[in-house]
């Protein structure tokens, strides 16, 4: 079961979604994310809804996949919603019962908060399905190597990255090999309350700690061995490169956005 | 052909010393000359310095007495120690700790990356190697979806993608399952055949070390024994005497000669072997 996880959530495919650049996909997300919360009534809210939902159906992950990236943030849906329905006053009063009275203005803006929610989670989600961990980790690279004047190590920073992301499948096998071997010698990790079960955690982690250190040891050598010195004249196989689609995609997202900021300023806020 | 690439002049190393490990040389007085397109295996039991001796030859560790050249470069002089690891390439024991990247294809690019080479060219270099270890239908995989023998051959992919002239392979095969050793074994002597990359293989299973053009035996931080298998392998009682095993097919002959069945004297291989023991049989028959 542990063999076949994946790092991160990519979802392969080939569509125009996937093939755009990464740090297009970033600063779209970005941009997306801030612009959401500029919406100020329904109509801005759903055009920016409509939007991830189209770029959802271009990118071709299934829905099933999208909905169990919300399965996570369900919980914090429903509490912001039942909390704006108790907690924002105003418009007519739908229902009064001794200390609980719900507005209509509570229920727009539970459903509104909760719309917010899901579009952002939505379209964060579609980054991570689209686009593999490597070229992701490239792209922040990239998008942020004009620190590079301030002496910032963007280059080890990524490299930092990346090794990360390389270790996790490992360090997983190791610990599941660790358990097995600490449950032949007979500690017990499931029965007991929450201290004594985070007590039972010791044995695990220290020998983790330590195996961990080792191979870092030998990564640096290995690395070392494939003259990595850190430096910035090192080249990339894959060179990133914005094609049409990518200033499409640039564009398109502007006009909706000088749309969403008219919309605002024509028609009535809700929250 | 004879060409020198690689010279150990009277080494020595010496680990510091820690805790419950007293100063001890690792490797004494070793004299060594490794020839263009040669295949070594280094044979000895733990702690017999040979992982020392591979340590030595691309520059991790600098000898404190004594020279070792790389293609005429001193490994102590540090200026040369990037044109040292680009001549030779150095794959480890855990196949794990010694993959950068999470897709194949970007794991045997982070050499030639290294070295500021041009992109088109890189990606040349990397079907080049991925094809040359068998390993090109998997370089969209993660590594760890592989297995520990294809891990090792995408790290050889590694190091032929910088263009090395030598491998070392530092107990490479050790942590392997017997088909991933025979993969690995398998890619190196091709490697070897066919590119004419010369080959260091450190180990300590006797039947690899069979395969090398030369067998080169450490004991006790020294070179105990240099020659060809044949060489190496026919005096038995003294590869013994410091508790290393001899090939199975060796040892097997040695006892049926020293039983009065005629045999020849250099056997290593079970084909060998068999084919030895057939030709008994069937003269007995006869007789």
């Amino acid at each position: 079961m542990i063999r076949d996880i994946t790092i991160g959530q990519y979802y392969s495919g080939s569509s125009v979604i996937h093939r755009m650049d990464a740090r297009m996909k970033i600063v779209l997300t970005l941009a997306y994310i801030v612009s959401i919360f500029i919406c100020r009534n329904f109509i801005s809210l759903g055009v920016m809804a409509l939007f991830v939902a189209v770029t959802a159906l271009f990118s071709r992950v299934p829905v099933k996949m999208l909905l169990k990236s919300l399965k996570p943030v369900l919980i914090i849906v429903l509490f912001t919603a039942v909390l704006n329905i108790f907690y924002t006053t105003g418009g007519s009063t739908l229902v009064e019962w001794r200390f609980i009275k719900i507005t209509s203005k509570g229920v727009f803006s539970a459903i509104f908060m909760s719309i917010r929610i899901i579009a952002l989670i939505v379209c964060s989600s579609l980054l991570t399905y689209t686009t593999t961990p490597t070229v992701l980790t490239g792209a922040i690279e990239s998008l942020l190597s004009p620190l590079k004047i301030f002496h910032i190590k963007v280059n080890t920073f990524a490299m930092m990255l990346t090794l990360a992301l390389r270790f996790v499948p490992t360090l997983i096998e190791e610990i599941d090999r660790i358990m097995n071997a600490q449950k032949a010698r007979g500690a017990d990790l499931e029965s007991g309350g929450l201290i004594s079960r985070a007590k039972a955690l010791v044995p695990i982690l220290i020998p983790l700690f330590i195996s961990s250190f080792r191979r870092a040891y030998d990564l640096a050598f290995a690395m070392e061995c494939r003259c990595y010195t850190g430096g910035d004249n090192r080249t990339s196989m894959k060179k990133m490169k914005l094609a049409g689609r990518d200033f499409g995609a640039l564009i398109f997202y502007l006009i909706m956005l000088a749309g969403i900021i008219v919309v605002n300023r024509l028609f009535p806020a809700v929250i | 052909m004879d060409e020198t690439i690689i010279e150990f002049n009277n080494v020595s190393f010496t680990y510091e010393a820690e805790e419950n490990n007293p100063e001890k040389p690792a490797v004494k007085n070793v004299n060594l000359k490794i020839n263009r397109g040669e295949f070594i295996a280094v044979l000895g039991h733990n702690g017999s310095g040979k992982s020392t001796l591979a340590k030595l030859t691309n520059a991790i560790l600098v000898p404190d007495e004594g020279k070792v050249t790389v293609a005429g470069m001193d490994t102590s002089d540090e200026s040369k120690v990037y044109d040292i690891r680009r001549k030779v390439g150095m794959v480890f024991q855990n196949p794990d700790n010694q993959i950068v990247s999470t897709i194949v294809e970007d794991d045997v690019a982070f050499g030639p990356e290294n070295l500021g080479i041009p992109p088109e060219e890189i990606r040349r270099r990397v079907d080049e190697a991925l094809k040359c270890v068998e390993m090109y239908d998997f370089r969209l995989y993660e590594p760890h979806r592989l297995s520990g023998g294809q891990k090792q051959r995408v790290a050889i992919a590694g190091i032929l993608a910088m263009r090395t002239d030598c491998i070392v392979l530092d107990e490479s095969t050790a942590m392997l399952d017997p088909r991933g050793r025979k993969e690995v074994m398998d890619t190196i002597r091709r490697l070897n055949r066919e590119h004419g990359i010369t080959v260091v293989f450190i180990t300590h299973f006797m039947d690899e070390a069979v395969e090398a053009d030369r067998v080169v035996v450490m004991n006790d931080s020294r070179i105990f024994m240099d020659g060809t298998p044949y060489e190496v392998f026919a005096d038995i009682k003294k590869i013994k005497k410091i508790g290393l095993d001899v090939p199975q097919a060796a040892e097997l002959a040695n006892e049926l000669r020293e039983s009065g069945i005629s045999i020849p004297e250099n056997i290593l291989t079970s084909e060998e072997c068999v084919q030895a023991v057939l030709e008994v049989v069937n003269a007995d028959n006869r007789g």
